[in-house]
């Protein structure tokens, strides 16, 4: 009698069995994602989640629509990807009248940058032209790619530095009654290629200084092509970038380039940048997402800096990298890092970053792992922009990102020949002439973006769809903002060739907030890198006042705190860049507090 | 008249008999066996090290790990004996550099299905698919939405390239396989002018592919494998070239994978081609044979 082969029908089984994983998989993150494709229905919103967004741009004065630049002839076959940034939202009180304003840049040759005055009443109104910085992309002189405040000259007024494909431009604030070019004056260079700044007091001197990550290399002009050859030389290792300028601020209105002197020297592609104090040192650090490359963390030590990327786990992996933010998620009183990459079913699968600080590791050794997974925010598409903020008052940071690059004709995709050329040598990738033509398709387009609401306990639930995020815009620029002092996080988005989106938030009313408007005096005045810890309940929470952060965005400068409900706080520590510790008792909820640096 | 093929009592060794080493023999024949791991290997640390090809090591030696437990276990289960691990271990080694995932599981998964795919899909003695082929193309078909393939370059630049092709070549040259690779690398290239024609697209943007680490693992590593290729060079030749022409079709339909699908289409089928006209030519031969059909048994 033949013997039954149980073994060979077991392995054969288990083959089975593994087959079929990918779609158990799959199903169990369908379940998990369950919310993310429901649609708005606002009380339901309210009721489960806490909050809901309404698109309101039109109706608030905001009819912003983002046009591309028009680059050298020459890229014309790829013109759409190459041409693919330059929308991005910042928020600033320029005439501090306590509503927070918007600026909003545009690419096109001769188009307009857009600052929009709160009018207290619901809209908003364009002034830019009046004042003098709408007319800042007239050909010859570059587009602009974003925006970052700060007060440099610490007169109470925020100044404007203008990131530009061109001549990087600084507009001073003269006391919010209209802007003075300064360029020349504040010693900037005649030609960068960055997409991304930040300002920042790097040396604790009180004054702001200024980081510059170039994108293309500072000798392209991109309107005049001397040849084809400004394309990446890698799509992961690429280091014939731009470079990168740190402009110290002397005090009398100029700035001196020192960079070099102080240890900063890569021409990796710089996206996006932002600063922080991620150790307690009392110095901020300069973290900088690098397209086609690895991410870069510049740890300061108060005069110099030191590229610590391997050495703390960040700059390991060579990916995608286009976005910087950092917020408090576990409020543990440690800042985590988000950083946004690409992500395309079936073809290429990165992943973005959350960077947590290992717990136990002192100031001087630390090191992070990357939770994205773990925490569910690790697949957004062809992520761009992103920030953490309280969207529903309920205490933990919810983490807002948009995404899409090129949405052209839905039915024709252009990743395989992306992945194509994507490949190959840099003799090949490098050059422009070598990139199959796009002819109309699209490339990661017509994306739905997350709204990942922080559960309290080490999860994001993406609830987009649910509370009415439901663009499917190219988004490039995220922006948080209080915009009508309700205490509440509305959300701008800056989208590429599409609409400035204005999401007004609403929240249940059963969730108390706080908010604080530090003001430098012996500190930099715009309070930047200053770091509010606030307890309340059994929590606490760290934010810091940012000089720019996400993708091509700055958020409101106040730190909004959620605080859930049944609030007993227990007071809040700042700590001033100048290294004064402030301690605030007697604090009440659903209040905006404007502190002074104390004398 | 050709010989009838010599058939296997062993699940294949991906590469632990290696057309890489086979030339060496005189050299070393006690090192043979484990030579092909050693420069697989070299290949890891050189790319990674210099360049960071590596998403992680914990992900590589997850999926080094799984292969040669899944390799123990079955050969343990199956073949009551202990196996070299040489085999899964390069197995494990070229999931853990082509498979691309934010997550753990894929290298798990993908792993135990190239180890598994070895006990299961046989006919005849033989397993037709290459395993780690099989492994990645069964997670790139099932789980697209949460893999991908390594699609970088190793340090982009050309020096670094030549000394991969031009050390390769040579080993291969020993190896006598070098036909095979020679004849892909031809019809890719040929076939890149058809492609640019058809497509209208820079023809540098239809050779970029092969300058890229992931054909330098295919070519030297996949299509080369003894365990699942026809006997005769002609033959061997003639599925390279088929191979590239199924590519071919494969990217005129934009599949980004196209190579390893074609191999995955193409192999399998020559394999079973080859077995079904030696079949017929020994029956031919010696109507009385008997057909080995239980090769798993010791």
């Amino acid at each position: 009698m033949k013997q039954i082969p149980w073994a060979r029908i077991a392995v054969s089984i288990f083959f089975i069995g593994l087959l079929a994983t990918p779609a158990t998989m799959r199903w169990r993150l369908a379940q998990r994602t369950l919310a993310a494709h429901t649609t708005l229905d606002r009380q339901a919103a309210l009721a489960r989640h806490g909050f809901y967004l309404e698109e309101v741009s039109h109706t608030a004065g905001i009819d912003f629509v983002h046009e591309a630049p028009t680059l050298d002839a020459k890229l014309n076959p790829i013109m759409p990807e190459v041409a693919s940034m330059g929308a991005s939202v910042s928020i600033v009180d320029f005439d501090r009248d306590g509503w927070p304003d918007i600026y909003v840049t545009n690419s096109k040759e001769g188009s307009k940058n857009h600052l929009y005055r709160n009018m207290h009443d619901g809209t908003f109104k364009d002034v830019a032209k009046e004042l003098g910085v709408a007319d800042v992309n007239q050909p010859g002189t570059g587009v602009s790619m974003g925006a970052v405040w700060g007060d440099y000259d610490n007169d109470g007024y925020e100044d404007l530095f203008l990131i530009k494909w061109g001549r990087p431009e600084l507009f001073h604030n003269d006391h919010g009654h209209g802007f003075t070019r300064v360029s020349e004056q504040a010693g900037l260079p005649p030609w960068i290629n960055a997409n991304t700044a930040v300002w920042f007091d790097y040396d604790g001197d009180g004054l702001l200084d200024l980081f510059v990550g170039g994108y293309y290399s500072e000798d392209v002009d991109l309107w005049h092509l001397k040849n084809t050859r400004m394309m990446p030389d890698s799509f992961e290792y690429a280091k014939n970038g731009g470079r990168k300028y740190l402009f110290h601020n002397l005090g009398n209105g100029k700035f001196e380039e020192v960079s070099a002197k102080v240890g900063i020297n890569s021409r990796r592609w710089a996206l996006a940048a932002s600063a922080a104090d991620l150790r307690g040192t009392g110095h901020p650090d300069l973290f900088v997402a690098n397209d086609y490359g690895v991410s870069e963390l510049y740890l300061n030590d108060g005069k110099r800096f030191h590229e610590a990327g391997q050495q703390t786990g960040v700059g390991f992996a060579p990916k995608s990298g286009m976005n910087v933010a950092f917020g408090d998620i576990l409020n543990d009183g440690h800042l985590a890092v988000y950083v946004s990459n690409i992500s395309e079913n079936g073809a290429l699968i990165q992943g973005n970053n959350l960077w947590v600080p290992k717990e136990g590791t002192p100031a001087n050794t630390i090191s992070f792992e990357n939770l994205a997974r773990d925490m569910g925010v690790e697949l957004g598409g062809w992520s761009f922009g992103a920030q953490f903020g309280d969207l529903n008052n309920d205490g933990t940071l919810d983490l807002y990102l948009t995404n899409g690059y090129v949405s052209l004709d839905r039915t024709r995709s252009y990743w395989y020949d992306f992945t194509k050329i994507a490949g190959g040598n840099s003799a090949i990738i490098g050059d422009a002439k070598d990139w199959p033509a796009m002819d109309g398709r699209s490339l990661s387009g017509y994306q739905q973006k997350h709204v990942w609401l922080n559960d309290g306990a080490g999860r994001f639930v993406d609830v987009a769809q649910a509370v009415g995020a439901t663009d499917t815009y190219d988004g490039r620029a995220v922006a948080l903002a209080d915009l009508w002092n309700r205490g509440v996080l509305d959300v701008l988005v800056a989208n590429q060739r599409g609409p400035l989106l204005l999401y007004k938030n609403t929240v249940t009313p059963a969730n108390h907030w706080i908010e604080f408007d530090l003001r430098g005096v012996e500190s930099n005045r715009s309070a930047i890198g200053a770091n509010v810890e606030l307890a309340w309940n059994d929590q606490k929470q760290i934010q810091e006042v940012s000089g720019g952060s996400g993708f091509s965005a700055q958020n409101d400068r106040r730190l909004h705190f959620g605080l859930g409900k049944d609030v007993q706080l227990k007071g809040a520590v700042i700590r001033w860049p100048s290294g004064k510790l402030q301690k605030l008792d007697s604090l009440v909820p659903d209040r905006l507090y404007t502190i002074e640096e104390p004398q | 008249m050709s010989q009838p093929t010599t058939q296997s009592k062993t699940p294949s060794a991906e590469s632990t008999s290696s057309p890489l080493f086979r030339g060496w023999t005189p050299v070393s024949s006690r090192l043979n066996p484990y030579l092909p791991p050693i420069f697989i290997t070299l290949i890891l640390l050189i790319g990674h090290l210099s360049f960071g090809i590596l998403e992680s090591y914990q992900k590589t030696i997850l999926a080094i790990v799984s292969a040669m437990a899944c390799e123990l276990v079955l050969s343990r289960l199956l073949l009551h004996r202990w196996p070299n691990l040489a085999s899964s271990y390069i197995t494990g080694i070229s999931v853990g550099i082509l498979l691309r995932s934010p997550g753990y599981w894929p290298y798990v998964v993908c792993a135990l299905l190239s180890i598994t795919s070895k006990y299961v899909l046989r006919v005849n003695g033989r397993h037709l698919f290459n395993p780690s082929n099989f492994g990645i193309c069964a997670m790139l078909f099932l789980a697209s939405d949460a893999v991908a393939t390594l699609s970088i370059q190793w340090g982009n630049n050309l020096v670094a390239m030549t000394v991969i092709w031009v050390l390769g070549s040579l080993i291969i040259w020993r190896a006598r396989r070098f036909h095979i690779c020679a004849t892909y690398v031809a019809s890719f290239l040929l076939l890149s002018v058809v492609r640019a024609w058809i497509t209208g697209d820079p023809w540098l943007s239809e050779v970029s592919p092969i300058t890229g680490p992931e054909y330098q693992l295919f070519i030297f590593f996949m299509i080369t494998d003894p365990k699942t290729t026809v006997r005769s060079k002609i033959g061997q030749s003639l599925v390279a070239f088929l191979v590239a022409l199924a590519e071919m079709f494969f990217r005129l339909e934009q599949s980004i994978y196209a190579p390893l699908y074609a191999l995955f289409f193409v192999g399998p089928t020559a394999l079973a081609f080859e077995m079904w006209i030696n079949s017929r030519r020994s029956l031919a031969a010696t109507p009385q044979a008997v057909v080995h059909t239980n090769p798993v048994q010791p």
